[in-house]
């Protein structure tokens, strides 16, 4: 019989089950994985930011030790290889569809971004492949570079794409602009702000890989490789791009290391990869470099905006409207035209009773990587845009900022809410979130702890977000008629085993989040199976059900969904078999955690006795029930969920070296129902430290030419244990009001609240020298540019 | 092709390599250990590290010949014959100090001898300065932080078993 | 890595013989030399390891002096006693170079050797006014650091010893570049009797000597003695992480802390 210990279910923070192979070293990403006769490919990659391909000569590669091949974009264009398609498709302002040039696999005629493919050398050893790359031969025609966005949609701009006209993609917008316009004209106050929010590389630890087979006795190809949706990149390469019928692909993403975002899409290399293995009939492995991964990856972020804040006379919102240039790279990337758009403009009412929102956004085209989701991935975006008006706001209304806040917060009684911006929040205690983390920050007590700090002549502010986000991505309906090319349901199956133990498939993919021990705690808790009984398996679409993958906070909202909805099938059989056994009627079978009992009876079956009878069927209801125990459920979410809270920091600034050091940090999330809270804690720790390390260390830098001068970990700074101090972490709890579980989710909530939180800090701490507007990251330098000018000024 | 022969994880190993290859390739390639990871090229991240005769080294920037003679520990080498856990191991398990598990083998043998290097105890201060060498995307370093000094109070003896993280 | 030939020669005889190659290379604790090689940078024919010389290894203590074998590692010297007693502030910067692997691994000799900008040990081998030992000959320190990685060594002369005076007072203090945590700008001061140097890392394409600072701190050996003396920016580093004019002002600031250090 099976024995749950309560302290497995939902709400233990059950040590993870994935841990043991890891800290052994038994992990198995993709570049672990070796094939008999396998070949590495090397990815000759654009120098320049912008230019026309004259030629490339590849025979003296070609001759080269050990290589096997070398091929180009007109040998894919030979086979007929289709581009890389985008996912998601926005309308401009006049109704016409966004600019949606190719994106082909290698370049075809042009380069339009330093580190875009141009050709692929295939040796028997990867330094063998590398050699070869540099000797193919290629002449570039160099073109004049697009590289600031502003400048690139300007006249007589360089064109990233010949047919799109001032390298805009799309010219779009949400709200109405007379009804705003009208609401600013009753302003008392009207607050306005630019702000960049700077680019950033999202650098998962686990470099990209993808090792291609193919079989040529069953035609099936296999791709190995580092996604968060292994069916999603199985659906675009075999339909979009190597036109192969799903049933003769199958794509594993094994133990990945690290998404945030960038696993997400598909890539130039997993084509290139299986393409070439089935040409040469070899396995073939890819791995990036780190370097390579800086001019490869997909970036995040990278808006420029103006936004304009109207208040009445006693602070309270009356309308907000934005404009935002958004950059998009060179290409599109699979989701990339969603982020800006309807993972933005839709969240500007934040935790705020904001009645009329007009925003506008032009996603413009550049000599840069593409840019795509990157945790948080457009949330952060509006609460970065929104929290740092609000201390702007309040500032110069001089109504306290906590104060500001809180008579504008959407009240308790007010769910469910409808934003002017297509939302509509289910559940939320905004009120209890900010006092909670006030509390645990010492809010109140903070002037004696800056006096403190201002006598060792250090400069100390603090500074707060009440921050909201929209996840568990999405009602399918919702996101087809905003242009998704895709649904986003999830899929669960539950096997029960003859024997009691249990499979869960899941379309969800685990890279850091612990799903096999979450998802196993939702299976003890409902079917009373010990974890150790249950096994988590995704990632192999040739294992697991049609399955949309993990990004978006999605995974328990959307794919734990489906999994309760499947073990409400398997309990509903269950109790059918049951009933035949204890010779009972349906209705009256009761089940509790692994026990059928028929109610007010002490007969029970457990179980292991109803999986016996269903996978040995001899006393069984065979007329009417089908053998076996094993359901799948297909959940599609009726509503996004809407994680938010409040997260403060404080900061302390040396006037010297203009370094800003984390002091504290507190965070209260309402992440919904928590599963396992030791899992949520850590997802919230990365979270904030991400965004620290938006806040303070991290950005991607081009110059006029498009070269990436942040183009490795020698320039691009990524946080450190010694960057970041200890950070308070607590969760306040409203459940989501649609979905089984009343999770909301918690993978992004630590990116998006942190940013604006470190900054109005900063810009506290910052406070006699009138800074107003702060660009991220607030780095050393630009601290003691602050601080020397202001000093200079205090001097003249 | 010059030959080189190393300890690893207490077994003699002889392999032909190229003058250029590293000791992480030798490892993962060769000797199919691909515990030890490779994040970075600029020798920052620290998911390659194993140890050298003891001291933790980034086996990405080392080259295999030059590892000679060596006894080598990776990440594989640590536990006990009987599978029981290194301290430090237990410690990131029962911390959460891992979550998509590509930096920790590294984290797990820098932390090692971090410890080791600070026989007379460690502060929460030496061991974020102290992972320096080693990146970590996922946690945010606090459950690391924490997981080193309670393996520290093991390794030195203060505590028999890892102290149960608070939840 | 382009391929390359393997040498590892038992003395420093065989090791000049060696590298009288133009193309090959020394290669010691490698942490300066493979990261080069790993992006292509560099293709050299040969690489010498020196790590099998043993009479390049060790510290030593001769007269007033301390005399620091090529291949000590940067762990030897930061947790030595003998460095400790006699050059605290040496042990100090040793301590704090790069991160513990590299300290693990990297030595003195490649270090000097390199003369990377944005090293630190060129700053304490300038600011102690040491002598660099080669298999040929002694090189005063300020004669030897010549430039943007370029030093006086000859082609095929091996750096095999550093001998550090032993000063009444020496302090090291860095501004880390806070992505690749090399140094940005880094100042290392000693004062022996009357003779006061001062050695500026990081900041420029060539570790240099502080003039002005050295005669300030000559008539008054205090951080404020130093506070009013501006850094030209001319021909400084500028960077995406700092202006020049940053940098100016942060080998001010660590003056200022190194003095402090020094007591």
């Amino acid at each position: 019989m099976n024995v749950v210990a309560p302290f497995e279910g939902i709400g233990a923070s059950l040590r993870r089950k994935e841990d043991f192979r890891f800290l052994r070293g038994r992990g198995a990403y993709t570049d672990d994985f070796n094939r008999q006769g396998q070949l590495h490919a090397w990815i000759l990659r654009s120098p320049h930011a912008h230019a026309r391909l004259t030629s490339v000569d590849t025979a003296a590669a070609a001759a080269m030790p050990g290589v096997v091949a070398v091929f180009t974009g007109a040998d894919m264009a030979k086979d007929n290889i289709g581009g890389l398609p985008c996912g998601w498709q926005i309308h401009n302002k006049d109704g016409s569809p966004m600019a949606e040039p190719p994106h082909p696999v290698l370049a075809q005629g042009k380069v339009r971004h330093v580190g875009d493919p141009v050709a692929v050398a295939i040796a028997a050893t990867r330094e063998q492949a590398r050699d070869a790359a540099e000797a193919i031969a290629v002449t570039y025609d160099v073109l004049p570079a697009a590289v600031n966005m502003l400048e690139a949609v300007k006249p007589g701009a360089p064109a990233v794409h010949d047919d799109v006209a001032g390298n805009l993609c799309y010219d779009w917008h949400i709200g109405d602009k007379a009804v705003l316009d009208a609401a600013f004209a009753q302003a008392a106050k009207i607050v306005s702000l630019d702000m960049v929010n700077n680019r950033l590389i999202p650098n998962a630890m686990e470099p990209r890989a993808a090792l291609g087979e193919f079989d040529p006795n069953s035609g099936e190809y296999t791709l190995h490789t580092t996604s968060q949706n292994p069916h999603v990149i199985r659906l675009l390469m075999g339909a979009n791009v190597l036109h192969i019928p799903e049933s003769k692909l199958r794509v594993v993403a094994p133990d990945v290391g690290g998404g945030f975002g960038s696993k997400i899409y598909h890539y130039a290399e997993e084509a290139i990869v299986t393409w070439s293995a089935g040409k040469l009939g070899r396995p073939v492995k890819w791995t990036a470099d780190r370097s390579e991964s800086f001019m490869s990856d997909a970036h995040g972020r990278d808006h420029i905006s103006n936004a304009q804040l109207a208040l009445d006379a006693n602070g309270k919102i009356l309308g907000l409207k934005v404009h935002t240039h958004a950059n998009m790279g060179a290409y599109l990337s699979t989701f990339a035209p969603c982020v800006p758009t309807y993972l933005y403009a839709t969240l500007l009412a934040g935790t705020y009773t904001t009645p009329v929102i007009y925003c506008e956004v032009k996603a413009v085209f550049t000599n840069t990587v593409p840019v795509d989701a990157y945790r948080g991935a457009g949330r952060p975006e509006a609460t970065f845009l929104l929290e740092r008006l609000m201390d702007v706001a309040a500032a110069e209304t001089g109504i306290d900022r906590v104060e500001l806040r809180r008579r504008n917060f959407i009240p308790n009684d007010a769910f469910p809410y409808q934003t002017p911006v297509a939302l509509q929040y289910d559940s939320g205690n905004y009120t209890a979130t900010l006092d909670q983390a006030l509390a645990a920050a010492d809010w109140a007590g903070f002037e004696s702890r800056r006096a403190e700090a201002a006598r060792r002549g250090k400069l100390r502010g603090i500074g707060c977000s009440t921050y909201l986000e929209a996840c568990g991505i999405a009602p399918s309906a919702v996101v087809g008629s905003l242009g998704a090319r895709a649904g986003l349901y999830e899929v669960g199956t539950i096997r029960v085993h003859p024997t009691g133990s249990v499979t869960v498939l899941t379309g969800a993919h685990s890279h850091g989040q612990g799903h096999e021990t979450t998802f196993a705690q939702l299976v003890a808790d409902k079917l009373g199976v010990p974890t150790a009984q249950v096994d988590i398996v995704h990632g192999d679409t040739a294992k697991v059900p049609f399955g949309m993958g993990t990004y978006g906070s999605r995974s328990l909202a959307v794919g734990g969904s489906a999994m309760m909805k499947a073990m409400d099938k398997i309990i509903a059989k269950g109790k059918r078999i049951a009933a035949h056994l204890m010779e009972a009627d349906v209705d009256d079978i009761e089940f509790d955690r692994g026990t059928f009992r028929v109610a007010g009876t002490d007969k029970t079956k457990a179980l292991v006795d109803i999986s016996v009878a269903a996978y040995v069927p001899h006393n069984y209801p065979i007329e009417e029930l089908e053998p076996g125990l094993e359901e799948t459920a297909f959940y599609d979410p009726k509503n996004f969920t809407y994680p938010g809270g409040c997260h403060i920091a404080e900061v302390e600034i040396c006037p010297d070296t203009g370094k800003v050091s984390m002091v504290n940090f507190t965070a209260v999330d309402d992440v919904g129902r928590v599963i396992n809270p030791m899992i949520v804690e850590g997802q919230v720790q990365g979270g904030i430290a991400q965004g620290i390390g938006q806040a303070l260390l991290e950005t991607c830098v081009y110059d006029a030419d498009g070269q990436l001068l942040s183009g490795s970990m020698m320039d691009y700074t990524m946080p450190r244990a010694d960057d970041l101090a200890p950070v308070s972490v607590a969760t306040h709890t409203t459940l989501c009001t649609h979905n089984p579980l009343g999770v909301k989710g918690c993978g992004e909530v630590g990116a998006i609240g942190s940013p604006p939180a470190v900054i109005n800090a900063v810009v506290d701490a910052l406070r006699d020298y009138g800074v107003r507007s702060l660009d991220m990251p607030a780095t050393p330098a630009k601290m003691w540019q602050i601080i020397n000018g202001g000093r200079r000024a205090a001097a003249e | 092709m010059p030959q080189v022969t190393l300890t690893v994880n207490g077994q003699t190993h002889t392999a032909e390599v190229e003058g250029r290859t590293l000791l992480v390739e030798l490892l993962r390639e060769k000797l199919r250990l691909t515990g030890t990871h490779v994040g970075c090229d600029t020798s920052q991240c620290g998911a390659c590290v194993v140890h050298i005769n003891g001291e933790s080294v980034k086996s990405c920037t080392t080259l295999a010949v030059m590892a000679n003679g060596a006894q080598v520990t990776t990440i594989e080498g640590l536990a006990a014959a009987d599978g029981t856990l290194h301290a430090m191991q237990e410690a990131f398990r029962e911390y959460h100090a891992l979550q998509c598990g590509f930096c920790t083998p590294g984290m797990v043998m820098s932390a090692i001898d971090l410890v080791n290097k600070h026989p007379d105890g460690i502060t929460e201060q030496q061991i974020r300065e102290g992972l320096e060498g080693n990146l970590c995307r996922c946690t945010g370093y606090h459950n690391i932080v924490r997981a080193i000094a309670a393996a520290a109070d093991v390794m030195h003896g203060k505590r028999t078993e890892i102290a149960s993280a608070a939840q | 890595m382009y391929d390359f030939a393997y040498h590892k020669p038992g003395s420093v005889a065989d090791a000049v013989k060696l590298l009288a190659d133009p193309d090959a290379k020394a290669i010691s604790g490698g942490h300066t030399l493979l990261p080069a090689l790993k992006h292509r940078l560099n293709k050299p024919s040969a690489l010498v390891d020196l790590s099998g010389i043993a009479e390049l290894r060790g510290i030593k203590r001769v007269g007033n002096a301390i005399v620091i074998g090529a291949l000590t590692r940067h762990v030897e010297v930061a947790t030595s006693a003998e460095v400790a007693a006699a050059i605290p502030a040496l042990a100090y910067m040793a301590s704090h170079i790069g991160d513990v692997q590299v300290r693990n691994r990297g030595t003195i000799g490649g270090s000097v050797s390199n003369n990377d900008p944005a090293a630190d040990y060129p700053a304490a081998v300038l600011g102690l006014g040491a002598t660099v030992h080669t298999s040929s000959r002694k090189i005063a320190a300020d004669d030897f650091f010549q430039g943007m990685f370029t030093t006086a060594l000859e082609p095929g002369e091996i750096l095999t010893a550093i001998e550090f005076p032993i000063v009444d007072k020496a302090g090291y203090a860095k501004m880390k570049n806070p992505a690749s945590r090399y140094v940005m700008a880094g100042v290392f001061v000693s004062k022996a009797g009357g003779a006061v140097r001062v050695a500026v890392n990081g900041a420029g394409p060539c570790v240099f000597r502080q003039a002005a600072m050295e005669a300030a701190l000559a008539a008054n050996w205090s951080p404020d003695a130093v506070a009013n003396i501006r850094q030209s920016p001319d021909n400084l580093n500028a960077d995406i992480h700092g202006s020049a004019e940053y940098r100016a002002h942060l080998v001010g600031v660590m003056a200022r802390r190194a003095v402090a250090a020094a007591g």
